[in-house]
């Protein structure tokens, strides 16, 4: 019965979406405000990657209101897991030599690459967050492979949160001490397009979300890995 | 053909979405809910990207130079996009803890066994 509503009220839905949706020609124009970052982003930001510069550069309060959502999210499922906090001590099996050995060599590889992605965020595909789940993947690796006899660094977690949050804002302000004078405002030079230090303060804020980014996903993981 | 040609983008996204919506309207799991609600948000997302495609389009970055700004897709959605996955995450992982109480304290997942219990 349930079933049956629920598929009629789906075909509903699809209808009245499919319908609206043929009135949008597919693949074919660009909006004015995307023309405008295509056209002018590579001379008015310095970075190669367009996304990037509307993510970190046009609308940078947007990404500092982003980042304190996925902060607000890491607190909230602290102080949820924390109120269940219960100490159980199962027993578990250890890891295979293969296993830990094989997930020993990689971790620092996969922090290497972590950090090249959010490094290189305004030359290619890439960023801050993406670099910061990336390393968050590396520390997934090291609890299920090394099976919990390691775990991270809580201090080491905190400050580098902290500390990159810190990092954003403050350049935030320095942007608004100095020049023209508003929030986030590149007082850096430009340096020469398609180099790595280019683009002004854009790759200093992407490495500060990349260690805040992979520093709370770690703490998310690890604060599940307890749990369960 | 060419209509599936045109819009499979669209059709693919909101099969995705209704997928999703199908699943959190009638399963009854907490579980199986969190993951109707992820699929449902990969169908938006999917949707979203392919408001900006152009067709023949390449990726908005400058990495060489003989690229034509004229060609590239629109980058705005992309970086709406990267907001929401970050969002979605976040909401993910917010579910997944209340899933963790929930089944400590009624000691089931089933949210009709859950309405029923005494609280």
């Amino acid at each position: 019965m349930r079933k049956i509503i629920g598929i009629i009220l789906l075909i509903i839905i699809a209808w009245g979406i499919g319908t609206s949706l043929q009135e949008i020609p597919f693949g074919i124009s660009r909006a004015k405000l995307a023309d405008h970052y295509i056209h002018n982003g590579k001379e008015e930001t310095g970075a190669a990657n367009i996304v990037t510069s509307v993510v970190v550069s046009y609308r940078s309060l947007d990404t500092l209101g982003e980042v304190t959502v996925l902060f607000l999210a890491a607190i909230g499922l602290g102080a949820v897991l924390a109120a269940l906090k219960q100490k159980s001590v199962k027993e578990s099996e250890k890891a295979s030599l293969i296993l830990s050995t094989g997930c020993r060599l990689l971790f620092p590889l996969i922090l290497l690459f972590g950090a090249y992605i959010f490094i290189h965020g305004h030359l290619t595909p890439g960023g801050g967050f993406q670099g910061g789940a990336i390393v968050a993947s590396a520390f997934v690796l090291m609890y299920l492979g090394c099976h919990k006899e390691k775990k991270i660094n809580e201090t080491g977690s905190i400050l580098s949160e902290s500390l990159g949050g810190l990092a954003f804002i403050v350049i935030g302000l320095i942007g608004l001490a100095i020049g023209t004078g508003y929030f986030l405002n590149n007082f850096l030079p430009k340096g020469e397009f398609n180099t790595l230090l280019s683009a002004g303060i854009i790759p200093i804020i992407y490495i500060a979300i990349g260690f805040k980014v992979g520093a709370e996903l770690s703490k998310i993981i690890d604060l599940l890995m307890e749990e369960s | 053909m060419s209509f599936l040609h045109n819009y499979i983008y669209y059709i693919g996204a909101f099969g995705l979405v209704f997928i999703g919506l199908f699943i959190m309207a009638v399963k009854r799991n907490y579980i199986k809910i969190i993951i109707g609600l992820s699929i449902l948000e990969a169908g938006v997302n999917l949707f979203l990207i392919s408001v900006g495609y152009i067709a023949n389009g390449t990726a908005p970055i400058f990495s060489r130079t003989v690229l034509n700004a004229e060609n590239m897709v629109d980058p705005v959605p992309q970086a709406l996009v990267l907001t929401a996955i970050v969002i979605g995450l976040a909401v993910m992982g917010l579910a997944l803890s209340l899933a963790i109480g929930l089944y400590r304290h009624f000691g089931t997942l089933n949210l009709r066994e859950i309405k029923e219990q005494r609280w």
